[in-house]
């Protein structure tokens, strides 16, 4: 798995069917230091991520794991959205800089999401 | 597997409830010369590993589903040892 950010969505209208319904997030891998790591790539949302949120992904065919038992053709899924994370002997990592994502993550605590 | 050096912890409250529990590290791979080599990944932890330690990390998802102990899990990599320091 790796650390990412989102950056951004995708719509496609035409895809496989095993697709439909799910939410295309553009995910830009990061270092613990934030620092872009390769290229962005699309993944599935399995966990209600929005723009500028800090996220997880998994690659390879567990990433349709988590849409079990429906097969969904996807090769990267975002399994989780960080909280914080501690980079060694660093500062607290703080979530998701976008205001509207903060929002959005406070909403879903408190509807007992979490 | 892959020589890894953790390099920190990740939470996260939101995530697939296949992984509630989950202890989640930041591991390094690194390869003989102690360098880093290649993206941080971020694993799941099967053997209680700590920040600094050198470890054992599985890139596949078949073995991190064994050492998370859950089927069809939704992980790519595992925390699966810790290399004894050398004396």
């Amino acid at each position: 798995m790796q650390l990412a950010r989102v950056i951004g969505t995708v719509v496609a209208t035409t895809k496989d069917a095993g697709l439909a319904g799910c939410t295309l997030l553009v995910v830009q891998p990061l270092s613990p230091q934030r620092e872009t790591v390769g290229v962005p790539l699309v993944a599935v949302d399995t966990v209600g991520a929005g723009r500028g949120e800090e996220v997880f992904f998994v690659r390879g065919r567990e990433a349709a794991f988590p849409f079990l038992p429906a097969v969904v053709p996807t090769d990267a899924s975002v399994v989780g959205i960080c909280d914080h994370w501690h980079p060694d002997g660093g500062a607290v990592a703080s979530p998701g800089r976008d205001p509207r994502a903060r929002r959005r993550a406070a909403r879903a605590t408190k509807k007992g999401r979490n | 597997m892959r020589l890894a050096r953790v390099v920190g912890t990740v939470v996260a409250t939101r995530k697939n409830p296949k992984l509630d529990g989950a202890k989640l590290l930041l591991a390094q791979p690194v390869d003989q010369a102690g360098e880093a080599t290649g993206p941080t990944q971020l694993a799941i932890d099967g053997v209680g590993a700590g920040i600094g330690e050198l470890v054992l990390l599985v890139l596949e998802g078949r073995a991190a589903g064994t050492a998370l102990g859950r089927r069809a899990a939704p992980v790519d990599a595992a925390i699966v040892g810790i290399i004894d320091p050398a004396s």
